[in-house]
């Protein structure tokens, strides 16, 4: 049998092609060091995206601040600029990975703020409004470059997959950008709210979104998150049905989710009701938020045993 | 190509003499008329706003020559004494009248600085005159120009974007809280000046139901029928306070009108939707306490008073950036103008030169008697091709280089320069 041929190295990983297969293979073992060709490309990318984003969030902060019209199209124009070359990003480090781009952490940071931006923009078509974007593209902008200049990380052999498991993962991932972007909302919500009520207008209050719609936006992105996480949260312990001979059923993570889905439907509720409705349910919203996060950041880290970056 | 502008407007003339020197739809239509009939104007355009009255136009002669007898025309079709009229009158030239024109549509000289309204009716004006036939291509461009502008400065700058009275802040804070107010419903408590200033601003922004509750219901019968909504028996509160998300309260009283415990059970009915109270009475109608209860936002005369104070300052700051817009397009109707007339300057040119030609050989025809007609026609051909070589290049440059075309705006110079004794084509 001949030996393998190497057809080059990604960032990440070494790539090997077996002689005869068209498919390249991940291989944990051999020294990470970046193939020319595939490093250019994903240096086009990264400028790309970053560029995009860049120019987006200083025309969204252009606009907040002048309320001209233009810079405020144009930021949106830029934002689904930097979301196509963030697609591509992700995909060439898919392909350079031959796995899903969420097997570590940085890929799965990346993915997180390409489906905040994805969702932020949709809401923005939605609702016809770009005030919010100037305090989501910080995070989206963040995310991207934490993600991307990251050193590379090591990956561990490639067990999970399949359409069920991306799924999942896509799924849940998407209901934390949903839930990331209902709490910037919740914090614009409770920052404009103390300015009206301490007559303290300046020249932001007349460029914000009015209170109501602030939580009207809230509320459809949490529907978005609790919509995906249920269904990712289904699909999971479906794949770990399958996988029972080497997943147990008992995991840190289920539990918190199962909680993060409850303080979510909780909100949902609560959000239309006589007592809670307005800055209160703003707040709940940010401390769910902030469950999240610790599911994201503890429970993932240091009591999970099959969830590491998602 | 000349413009020349005559008009008055709330800064040279009371409104005694303004209202005399309107211009109704027909009476416009009459005055263009008579203004071309008579050869005063070629084209022509009256702009007709409570605080101006402006004719624009293009005159067939010299436009200093033309405006005493606009002035004069002006008189004469209002029956206005010269004299009474002489005073308010300013008269603005080419330039000055095309920077008129568009800081005009702009809103820089409207009486409240930015207004919206003046946009629409230098739109309207125009319509009328094109429609009847009353405009040319002159006129066309600076008025198609000037609505530029007013777009420019109303989507570019926040000259016109922040309210500029207690009753419109008001309204504009409602929005702040609720979005469109189509939806939503109001109760006004009082039915005086300030209370109908409010109702008709809730009005043009489209207020679903609007209450009004006063001691005297005569008067709020009135405010209702003229604006529309529904009369509540005063101190109705218990059934009135709890579907309105805007109260406005004005009305004169010793002690509060709207206490704590009545917007606490109010609240408690409506479930805790926000509710914005604008308390515009002095002595202060609703209980200081108030604005501490949960979802409610309350606004007194005073805290207006100083957002208005803010957005006049704000919209004050906003002038340079109007002005700037203004002289570029001031700049690019003049390169506009300046390319059209260059364009017959050149052709003048040419014809002039053909003819010193034709003289030059007349002339000279002795001197070469000795050449044959063959010659003679070659030797003709060759001087024409070099003045067509001459005045070529610069005509290209003409059509080609707008940033020359800008630089040439007085082609009158030119025109007198080369062409002395002719007349304007």
């Amino acid at each position: 049998m001949q030996a393998p041929v190497r057809v080059g190295y990604t960032r990440y990983e070494a790539i090997s092609r077996e002689p005869g297969d068209r498919h390249a293979r991940c291989r944990d073992t051999e020294r990470v060091r970046p193939c020319p060709q595939v490093q250019t490309v994903n240096q086009v990318l990264l400028i790309s995206t970053v560029f995009a984003y860049g120019l987006s969030l200083g025309l969204y902060l252009f606009f907040l601040n002048t309320g001209r019209e233009l810079a405020g199209r144009l930021a949106t124009l830029f934002l689904a600029a930097g979301l196509v070359a963030h697609y591509f990003a992700l995909l060439e480090r898919t392909r350079g990975l031959h796995t899903v781009p969420y097997h570590d952490l940085y890929g799965s940071m990346s993915l997180f703020g390409w489906l905040l931006a994805l969702t932020y923009l949709g809401l923005e078509i939605y609702e016809r409004q770009r005030s919010v974007g100037a305090f989501v593209l910080p995070f989206i902008l963040v995310f991207f470059l934490a993600a991307h200049l990251a050193p590379a990380d090591r990956l561990s052999p490639p067990d999970a997959h399949g359409p069920t498991f991306a799924f999942h993962v896509t799924l849940s991932i998407l209901a934390y950008s949903a839930f990331a972007l209902s709490f910037v909302l919740s914090v614009i919500y409770l920052g404009e709210e103390r300015l009206l009520r301490s007559h303290k207008l300046g020249n932001m209050v007349w460029r914000l979104p009015p209170l109501e719609l602030l939580e009207r936006m809230s509320r459809s992105s949490v529907l978005v998150g609790l919509v995906s996480i249920a269904i990712g949260t289904v699909l999971g312990f479906v794949w770990v049905d399958r996988l029972s001979d080497k997943y147990s059923f008992f995991d840190w993570k289920y539990g918190i989710t199962l909680l993060v889905l409850l303080l979510y439907v909780i909100y949902f509720r609560l959000a239309r009701t006589t007592a809670w409705r307005g800055a209160r349910a703003s707040k709940l919203c940010i401390f769910n938020f902030v469950v999240v996060v610790l599911s994201f950041t503890v429970v993932n880290l240091y009591l999970s045993h099959s969830h590491r970056y998602f | 190509m000349e413009i020349v502008l005559v008009g008055l407007n709330h800064r040279t003339a009371p409104v005694e003499v303004r209202e005399r020197v309107s211009f109704t739809a027909e009476q416009a239509r009459r005055a263009a008329k008579e203004l071309r009939a008579r050869g005063i104007l070629e084209e022509t355009l009256d702009l007709s706003t409570c605080n101006r009255s402006e004719v624009y136009g293009v005159p067939p002669e010299s436009m200093h020559e033309c405006a005493p007898g606009l002035s004069s025309f002006l008189s004469e079709f209002h029956a206005v004494r010269p004299e009474l009229l002489g005073v308010s009158l300013y008269h603005h030239y080419d330039r000055e009248a095309v920077r008129h024109l568009f800081r005009v549509a702009a809103g820089l000289d409207s009486m409240m600085l930015g207004e919206a309204e003046i946009l629409g009716q230098v739109r309207e004006a125009y319509r009328f005159a094109h429609e009847h036939g009353a405009t040319g291509p002159v006129l066309n461009r600076l008025f198609q120009g000037a609505l530029e502008v007013g777009k420019r400065v109303r989507t570019e700058t926040e000259l016109g974007t922040r309210p500029m009275s207690v009753a419109s802040a008001g309204v504009k804070l409602a929005e702040r809280i609720f979005g469109k107010l189509s939806e939503r419903s109001a109760l006004v408590l009082g039915a005086g000046t300030i209370s109908e200033q409010v109702v008709s601003q809730l009005r043009d922004r489209g207020i679903k139901h609007l209450y009004v509750m006063n001691r005297s219901r005569d008067r709020a019968d009135e405010l209702v029928k003229q604006y529309g909504g529904e009369v509540v028996g005063w101190g109705e509160w218990e059934t009135s306070l709890q579907s309105p998300d805007v109260i406005v309260s004005s009305v004169a009283t010793e002690e509060p009108v709207l206490r704590r415990e009545m917007v606490e059970r109010a609240m408690a009915a409506r479930g805790n939707r926000a509710l914005f109270l604008m308390d515009l009475g002095m002595p202060r109608n609703i209980d200081g306490s108030v604005s501490n209860l949960y979802n409610i936002y309350v606004y007194t005369m005073d805290d207006l008073s100083e957002i208005v104070q803010q957005n006049r300052s704000a919209r004050q700051n906003e002038i340079p950036r109007a002005e700037s817009i203004v002289e570029e397009h001031v700049g690019k109707y003049l390169s506009w103008q300046a390319s059209v007339e260059l364009v017959g300057l050149v052709n003048a040119l040419r014809t002039k030169m053909r003819e010193e030609r034709a003289s030059f050989i007349r002339a000279r025809v002795e001197s070469i008697a000795h050449l044959t007609e063959a010659d003679r026609a070659f030797v003709e051909k060759l001087m024409d091709e070099m003045l067509e070589r001459l005045i070529l290049e610069p005509a290209q440059r003409l059509r080609g280089e707008k940033e020359l075309r800008r630089k040439i705006q007085n082609v009158e110079a030119l025109r007198d320069l080369f062409l002395p004794d002719r007349e304007k084509p």
